[in-house]
């Protein structure tokens, strides 16, 4: 069926959206087919945003570890921070091509909302983000990084003031303003076609990661392992080797305070079927299928959901889900700092966290690749503040 | 004379939506179908307020069920929600006092559901009740033409209607959006969110002349309407007019739970004389 990933996805949406959405996708396909549309997209990538981002071989922390070798994939050194700037370069193109001159988009951690600011503040658009009122303030940096690109920062103070009411938030001021704006968004969440447009806009990920694992072992690696808010860094980097069998996909999810506590992001490990933000799609909610708090140190991973793609990995056992906990996170933050002179976001440390485990569990000829989705500056504070450290 | 017998025993067996409308275009008038939240402020009011609002002139009254993400709708039944869930409103409960109100009255009642109170509760087992407890139909403002396959299939199987909604973008979309749907078109007023609205962009007559091409079912226009002025000119277009933030916002307003009845009970009857 057209826009499912199996029985996942779909286009639960308010009939206003519909048509906007059916010109979206077609759009989107003629865009993939015009060679100056793609040459756009690869000079931007390119020139703007400083891909393609190292392969890096980790060798102190594969060392210390004594087990496989781990790669980082260094989404953290693309402009802007982390690898959210390669859909929005995508989605920004596209809203162009369809004369947009106003985009919106929802932000959790901030990264989507500063990418989606630069976007928008470099082809000269009309930008407005909607950021939990939670996440304002656990991400100061970033919502001061928007304004400062000329953005307008609209806090979302309803329902649970995160990522998942922001998104609620922008999906209908979309409605109202579907004529003129462009809803860039920021994840393989919402409505068919953003789960595959996002796809297919951060499959550069995978697509090089897999280009160099190559040129550097002149093999394909045994596992990938990215960290999964919405899913779009794991879904980037997993699904140019989706058809690659011996290669593990492994999705990392925030379980916050432990998945036996009511403050956890781990949808996987914990959620059932149901429809949200436009799909079809694991979700933690309760019987009554309202969609239920949910808690992380990283604001990028505190989401309820996950893109209807992964609930298809998750079902046909092509990749696998596992979480770790803020403690977990944190103690990677930390390591991969000092190890290896890299600040990790706090999303990203939740995959460098659980491939630790995993690599000192292996022998010295597997090899891990871990996405390493942002950097980890706008995430100080909040590190600071665990600490205990005044700043 | 075969066929006026005909039609009255159409008429008897009809759904008490198609009823409604049916008796109203016999007398010439339209319908009043207002919204209120189930659970906000309490089920008890839920239920009183149903039978206060059949007083007052209502026609077909919407009752929503209360949804932690509810999309398609504005700040103040947002609020509502949430006041609703806080107060523990559970779906069976919501089924319950639906039977309740249906051991006193026969006035056409409708959910308005977002899907995934259906689904998580289990499509059939959700329509089944609904039809037990004394529902006709079925609004759910999340759920277009193109994902409405499994739901049909099963609410045609209990006789529940499930009412099209079409939306100022719809155009060439409102025939088959119509066709898949029974009892009346919710006719969405706004490229928008529910709401009290000073003004509406879309130009009515022609959105409604639109829908009619495609469709011979009643027309009701829903979203933004803000009272007896703004129901007052759009009645000429359709066959319907759905007020709902402004009666949830009422109830929110009042003091005392006489004070809704009365404050809402007056309010219905404003716009039924309007219209
Ligand atoms: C650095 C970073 N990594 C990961 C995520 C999670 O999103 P996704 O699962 O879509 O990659 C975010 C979201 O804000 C982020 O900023």
């Amino acid at each position: 069926m057209i826009g499912r990933f199996g029985k996942f996805g779909g286009q639960y949406v308010p009939e206003t959206i519909m048509s906007a959405l059916i010109e979206l996708e077609n759009e989107f396909y003629k865009a993939m087919k015009d060679e100056n549309f793609i040459n756009d997209y690869k000079y931007y990538l390119k020139e703007y945003s400083g891909r393609p981002t190292p392969l890096y071989y980790a060798e102190n922390l594969s060392k210390r570890l004594g087990g496989a070798k781990i790669y980082l994939k260094r989404e953290d050194l693309n402009h802007t921070g982390a690898h959210k700037i390669n859909n929005v370069l995508g989605q920004i193109l596209l809203a162009r091509r369809m004369g947009k001159k106003k985009v919106i988009a929802e932000t959790g951690a901030g990264q989507h909302g500063v990418a989606t600011a630069t976007g928008a503040a470099m082809f000269d658009m009309e930008c407005e983000i909607f950021m939990g009122e939670e996440d304002i303030k656990r991400q100061s940096l970033n919502v001061f990084r928007m304004k400062l690109l000329g953005a307008k920062v609209t806090p979302v103070k309803t329902g649970t003031g995160t990522l998942k009411d922001a998104v609620n938030e922008a999906i209908r001021n979309w409605v109202t303003n579907i004529d003129d704006t462009f809803y860039v968004m920021g994840s393989v969440v919402g409505p068919h076609p953003y789960p595959m447009m996002v796809r297919d806009f951060q499959r550069i990920i995978g697509d090089e990661a897999r280009e160099q694992i190559i040129s550097k072992e002149n093999r394909l690696p045994d596992y990938i392992v990215a960290c999964v808010g919405g899913g779009s860094n794991s879904m980037g980097i997993f699904y140019p080797f989706i058809n690659d069998s011996s290669v593990k996909l492994i999705g990392v999810e925030a379980a916050g305070l432990g998945i036996d506590t009511d403050k956890h992001a781990a949808t996987m490990a914990k959620g059932s079927i149901g429809v949200l933000h436009g799909m079809m799609t694991y979700l933690l909610q309760d019987d009554d299928g309202q969609i239920m708090p949910v808690y992380s140190i990283s604001a990028g991973l505190d989401y309820p959901g996950v893109g209807p793609e992964h609930s298809y990995l998750k079902d046909s056992g092509r990749a696998q889900y596992v979480y770790a906990t803020d403690e977990e996170a944190l103690s990677a933050f930390m390591d991969l700092s000092q190890i290896e002179g890299i600040i990790p976001a706090l999303e990203s440390a939740h995959a460098v966290a659980y491939a630790m485990k995993l690599a000192s569990k292996l022998s010295k000829d597997n090899i891990i690749i871990v996405n390493l989705s942002g950097r980890g500056d706008k995430d100080v504070n909040t590190v600071a503040n665990v600490l205990g450290v005044e700043l | 004379m075969s066929t006026l017998n005909n039609e009255i025993n159409a008429v008897v067996s009809m759904n008490r939506i198609d009823k409604k409308f049916y008796e109203l275009k016999q007398k010439g008038l339209k319908a009043m179908i207002p919204f209120i939240t189930a659970g906000d402020p309490s089920l008890d009011v839920t239920v009183e307020l149903v039978f206060k609002m059949e007083e007052g002139g209502a026609d077909i009254i919407e009752i929503g069920i209360p949804y932690s993400d509810p999309l398609a709708d504005g700040p103040i039944i947002q609020a509502s929600s949430t006041r609703a869930l806080k107060n523990g409103t559970k779906i069976d409960n919501i089924m319950d006092a639906v039977k309740k109100i249906r051991q006193k009255s026969e006035i056409p009642l409708v959910y308005l559901v977002y899907y995934n109170s259906i689904f998580k509760y289990g499509i059939e087992r959700f329509v089944n009740e609904a039809k037990e407890s004394g529902i006709d139909g079925l609004i759910i403002p999340d759920l277009p033409l193109e994902e409405r396959k499994d739901i049909k299939e099963i609410s045609e199987k209990y006789g529940i209607y499930l009412i099209p909604l079409v939306a100022p973008t719809s155009k060439e979309r409102i025939k088959n959006i119509c066709e898949s749907g029974k009892g009346f078109v919710y006719c969405v007023s706004t490229k928008g969110v529910t709401g009290i609205r000073n003004s509406i962009e879309t130009d009515i007559k022609e959105y409604m002349r639109i829908v009619s091409e495609y469709t011979n079912m009643p027309k009701a226009i829903g979203f933004g309407i803000s009272g007896p002025d703004m129901a007052k000119r759009f009645a000429p277009y359709c066959d319907g007019i759905i007020v709902g933030s402004a009666i949830v916002k009422m109830i929110n307003d009042s003091r005392s739970k006489e004070e809704i009845y009365d404050n809402v009970k007056k309010f219905i009857y404003s716009i039924k004389e309007a219209i």
